[in-house]
């Protein structure tokens, strides 16, 4: 047992218990916060699986932008209520037992799987050289990388758009 | 199955499960809208993990460009869903979805 394998465990652990909190904290604030540490937890696990550029693009755009644009809408509507009025209990009974049974479903379609193809596993795969050369050099991925460009525009404008105040 | 460092990819394929079935429990046990969004949030997360993995195990660099395409389509949903949300909020002032039943017979 190396010390990778008590990382692993550790950040699984906070993974899930912060997202467990995400789903069950009263106060929206809460759950933002929870979910800033989750995303804190799996850029860890990027580390331990040699994808350093993901890792840091990941605590970038998660937790700088996204969750910070979450915060935002939370505080502006001023929702940061505790009386959310909750769903009824029989409701949220079905709910939990219907979310174990996919986990049980996921579980055993994977239990038995073997994964074919394995080959000796490269440790540079994560770098910023090697993902700035997959890419861009080999013209595979070049294409949806001008795509994704044209639909930020398209996301940008339509956001600018729906909550703009009406003018008449 | 292979490990890496110790780790099995089992690991991480019953990781990313759990991190999904709570994303999707949080999709059905909350009201508040917000909260909805970020349990989708928590489940594209649970995939872009699984991606890594799978692409870290396999030794092939496709699936952590998937991850950075996946990060960057959840970036625009993201502010288009807040958008939406916002809009909600100023007609019906609240965030809650069992409001929003118009459409329902």
């Amino acid at each position: 047992m190396g010390i990778t394998v008590y990382i692993f465990w550790f950040l699984s652990f906070v993974a899930l218990i912060s997202a467990l909190n995400v789903v069950f904290a009263k106060s929206p604030v809460h759950s933002v916060l929870s979910l800033i540490i989750t995303f804190f937890a799996i850029a860890g696990h990027y580390l331990l699986l040699n994808a350093q550029f993901l890792a840091a693009v990941h605590i970038i755009v998660y937790a700088g932008a996204i969750m910070v644009l979450f915060l935002y809408v939370i505080m502006m509507l001023n929702l940061n209520k505790e009386t959310e009025p909750h769903k009824k209990n029989y409701i949220k009974f079905i709910s939990v037992i219907a979310s174990c049974l996919l986990m049980i479903t996921f579980v055993a379609a994977f239990r038995g799987a073997e994964i074919e193809g394995a080959t000796s596993p490269n440790d540079s795969i994560g770098l910023v050289e090697n993902l700035g050369k997959v890419l861009f050099d080999q013209n595979q991925f070049l294409l949806p990388f001008e795509v994704s460009s044209i639909l930020f525009l398209a996301a940008m404008v339509g956001a600018v758009y729906l909550s703009k105040k009406e003018l008449h | 199955m292979q490990t890496l460092s110790g780790i099995p990819l089992n690991y991480y394929i019953y990781l990313s499960t759990a991190l999904f079935c709570i994303g999707v429990l949080g999709v059905m046990v909350r009201r508040n809208a917000i909260i909805m969004f970020m349990c989708i949030e928590l489940m594209l997360n649970a995939v872009n993990l699984l991606m890594v993995a799978f692409s870290r195990y396999l030794g092939d660099s496709s699936g952590q460009v998937f991850v950075f395409f996946i990060m960057a389509v959840a970036a625009a949903e993201v502010a288009v869903g807040l958008a939406i949300l916002i809009m909600i909020y100023r007609n019906a002032k609240t965030s809650d979805t069992e409001v929003l039943n118009e459409l329902k017979l």
